[in-house]
């Protein structure tokens, strides 16, 4: 099947539509140099093997995709001219552009697709799930390769085309060899611009520049997909840890574009003439209360349910974030702006009921021994999140034990499984991309793997059925169906409890212009004027 | 003398040592896990295993101290578990900005600390001792973010002469790179000018109450002359140990003033490997900056002997 059909064509139309709608439209200006602050310090830069925000956000800089996805959420080809599945859905076949090269100057050849796909499958959630499904990938001639399924799975193309960590991003096959828990020593790729090893300073800046021989897309551009075009000669990252450092070179017009703002300082964005600021990711962010299911009172299930009961998302939101129009409340574990929301089974959560939560607590035979939330005290919303977390469950009648630590420390201490008298925890927060709590393939928050699920490690067997259904489903109103039921059972079981979604502004300069809607900072399509 | 300097650099290297397994200890004693940190959020328990496995940190404490001692002996500091950089190149990148930095604070301190202590000693008691003893007062007790972001709003955002952040090395020009260094050697400047400014006024009462002096005087010598020939000669040995210190201070922590104006140099190298237990760098920075402690505590004893011959070693 040839996608180039209506569909799409009406897709291309609305991301043009959205292009022009992006925060600046002017008549571009080629060349220039980019200078942006980015959230984080860039010290990786294999986007396999490690899934950092900001390690995804340098690659899609320097490697480029199969498929992209705009931003309404569709999966349309980029690297790919055009696919074609059999019609068992079991067999993909795939034909690369033309004139795809690498930034050694090398064609963009299948084999080094195949490569690519195989080690992705080694690291990666939604990938893996793929890889359970016995795919055999093989190249056919240069530009055409298959990939052919042992077991079924739907939504193959939204695993290659999935836009959060770690995102399938292409490498040649000599590089895609390199084993998937080794860092690759080679960053070469085949995007819209290459890095500049030597005038990379890890702790200060990165640079890049236009790869001159890449061949974008004769499309608009929207999110990920559409026509890469490159209008920025250079563009150099910098790392400023001081926000109001970085607010005053913005001001003074010493960086043009200061990624993650803390939202306590947009007022002052919006009070200077010359800077703007809007929301690229309407997708947001989402929080999360995350009980440990290994240790008492958390390996039962009343005293989880106790934590959903006691939830009030908009005292979460209000003291981690503050600013009302930048967060929402969302009683769903699936992105509350994405396909697959719902308020299935979330009743509970939608709806403090704090005397119900008191009575679980005793039902649940909670002996009063102390409960230790883990306090992260370096990150302001973690920080707040902690402290009403204190309150809450105070509250519903537990013996809360706060303990305070950076997040390299928490880090450490929530892989611990030991007993929480002996270094482990019972309670943690932390938050996600709504990217990757968009549905039930990429969701980890949902996972009931046990020793295999995310930190907390829940066992519950049916949601990892109901995994197995989802990815197997090809028509999307049984994925919908399924979507539901495994937020059904999460919630009850209380896998995690999520404590409301909030949307991060950028700023940059008004002279910035083009710079597209996604879920990470997009160079192309930008220009300075 | 020279001999002397001999066996002192022979015996700074058991101090190294010294220092390197403490570090080493200390780092392992720390909580915090690099192998979780790599492995991101989505790991599962093997994952970190396999990481932790491939970085060596599941080897025995004896063991990894023996391996990067192995690697220290042959010249190699190790290699960063997030960059893959060699430490030496991370340090190579950072140092001119700190040691610039460094030079230039402690040029300002002692360009107008020890005149404005000798001032303040010859005119004990004076309204101009008292304006500035308050300015060393002040000085001491304004933290060094605060100042460095006043003089940002002052210098670089208000009046638009100097920039707000950054560095620029000399390659680029000596005027870019004499801009970006004027705010934050300043800043880094005003403790120490206040602490070698106090030093002085203090060493400098204590010569000026001598007999020599007074016979300077009768002599009929210039104040002037007295002041810096024979009072500040005589008054710099504890001066001297001061600027040493501050010296060896500043190299190492410089990471507020290199934080407030975005500077890559050695401090934040330092805070940002701590904060994601980047063992190698760490290891690597602490090294480097305990050696230079090391030769400036080197530096100072050889000019005690210049000031004052009648120290023997």
């Amino acid at each position: 099947m040839t996608q180039l059909n209506r569909r799409q064509f009406l897709a291309g139309a609305t991301a043009t539509a959205a292009a022009l709608a992006a925060p600046s439209v002017h008549a571009q200006k080629a060349g220039g140099t980019l200078r942006f602050v980015a959230q984080a310090d860039l010290k990786i830069l294999d986007p396999v093997w490690t899934t950092a925000y900001i390690t995804r956000n340098h690659s899609y800089l320097v490697y480029d995709t199969l498929f992209g996805t705009d931003e309404k959420l569709q999966v349309r080809p980029q690297m790919v001219d055009r696919h074609s599945v059999s019609r068992d859905g079991m067999k993909y076949s795939f034909t690369l552009r033309d004139g795809l090269k690498w930034h050694d100057g090398q064609p963009v050849v299948a084999e080094d697709c195949v490569e690519s796909l195989k080690r992705w499958m080694k690291k990666d959630r939604f990938g893996r799930l793929l890889a359970a499904h016995g795919p055999r990938l093989a190249a056919g001639d240069r530009k055409t390769f298959t990939l052919e399924l042992g077991e079924k799975f739907g939504p193959v193309l939204e695993a290659l085309g999935k836009p959060s960590s770690n995102v399938p991003f292409m490498m040649p096959a000599r590089i895609a060899a390199t084993s998937a828990d080794e860092q690759v020593k080679e960053i070469v790729g085949s995007g819209p611009f290459r890095f500049v090893k030597d005038e990379w300073q890890p702790g200060n800046q990165v640079v890049y520049v236009k790869h001159a021989d890449y061949v974008p897309r004769n499309e608009a551009p929207s999110g990920s997909a559409g026509g890469k075009q490159v209008h920025l000669d250079k563009v150099v990252w910098r790392y400023m840890p001081d926000a109001a450092t970085a607010s005053a070179a913005l001001g003074a017009g010493e960086i043009d574009w200061w990624e993650i703002p803390p939202i306590d300082f947009i007022a002052k964005v919006e009070q200077n003439a010359a800077l703007s600021s809007f929301l690229p990711d309407a997708l947001g962010t989402q929080g999360w209360l995350r009980p440990n299911h290994l240790h008492p009172p958390f390996n039962n299930k009343k005293a989880r349910q106790a934590l959903v009961h006691m939830m009030s998302q908009e005292t979460y939101l209000q003291a981690a974030i503050g600013v009302p129009k930048y967060f929402r409340t969302c009683p769903s574990v699936f992105a509350c702006a994405g396909p697959y929301a719902s308020k299935a089974g979330a009743e509970g959560l939608a709806r403090q009921n704090m005397e119900r939560a008191r009575q679980l607590v005793k039902e649940s035979g909670y002996d009063g021994r102390p409960v230790t939330v883990v306090h992260i005290t370096d990150i302001g919303f973690l920080n707040a999140a902690a402290l009403v977390t204190r309150e809450l469950m105070t509250a519903a009648g537990f013996n809360v034990d706060l303990k305070a630590m950076d997040w390299s420390t928490g880090l450490a201490v929530r892989a611990k499984k030991d007993p929480p008298d002996k270094g482990g925890w019972n309670v943690l927060h932390t938050w996600w991309m709504a990217a990757d709590v968009m549905h039930p393939a990429v969701h980890f928050g949902v996972s009931g793997a046990g020793p295999g699920a995310w930190f907390g490690w829940p066992e519950i067997p049916q949601l990892e059925k109901l995994i197995t259904e989802f990815v197997r489903a090809t028509e999307q109103p049984r994925r919908k169906q399924l979507a539901e039921e495994v937020q059904k059972v999460a919630l009850d079981e209380v896998a995690y409890v999520p404590w409301g979604e909030w949307m991060q502004p950028t700023a940059f300069r008004k002279n910035v212009n083009g710079i597209l809607k996604f879920i990470a900072p997009l160079f192309w399509n930008v220009s300075i004027a | 003398m020279l001999a002397e300097i001999l066996r002192r650099l022979v015996a700074t290297i058991p101090v190294m040592v010294v220092v390197a397994l403490a570090v080493f200890a200390l780092l392992h004693v720390t909580p915090g896990d690099p192998a979780v940190i790599i492995a991101g959020d989505y790991a599962t328990s093997d994952d970190i295993a396999r990481i932790r496995t491939r970085l060596g940190l599941d080897q025995p404490f004896h063991v990894q101290v023996g391996i990067w001692l192995g690697r220290l002996v042959r010249g190699d500091l190790g290699t960063s578990i997030f960059s893959g950089l060699p430490v030496a190149t991370l340090i190579g990148q950072r140092a001119a900005t700190t040691i610039w930095l460094t030079l230039f604070a402690m040029l300002i301190s002692v360009g107008v600390g020890v005149p404005i202590g000798v001032v303040a000693a010859w005119r004990r008691g004076s309204w101009l001792d008292r304006v500035i003893m308050l300015f060393a007062v002040s000085g001491f007790s304004m933290p060094t973010f605060w100042l460095g972001f006043i003089l940002v709003y002052v210098f670089a955002i208000t009046a638009g002469w100097l920039p707000v952040q950054g560095y620029q090395p000399m390659a680029m020009g000596v005027w870019p790179f004499l801009r970006h260094l004027v705010l934050p050697a300043l800043t880094l400047s005003i403790v120490y000018m206040a602490l070698i400014a106090r030093m002085t006024r203090a060493s400098m009462l204590g010569v000026l109450e001598e007999d020599y002096i007074r016979t300077a005087f009768a002599k009929g010598l210039a104040p002037r002359w007295v002041l810096l020939r024979h009072a500040l000669k005589n008054a710099s040995l504890p001066v001297v140990t001061i600027i040493g210190i501050g010296f060896a201070l500043l190299i190492g922590g410089a990471v507020v003033t290199e934080s407030v104006f975005a500077l890559p140099g050695l401090g934040r190298l330092t805070v940002d490997a701590i904060v994601r237990r980047d063992y190698p760098v760490i290891q690597g920075v602490l090294l480097v900056v305990s050696g230079v402690y090391v030769l400036i505590n080197l530096v100072v004893d050889v000019l005690y002997v210049v000031l004052d011959p009648r120290i023997r070693y």
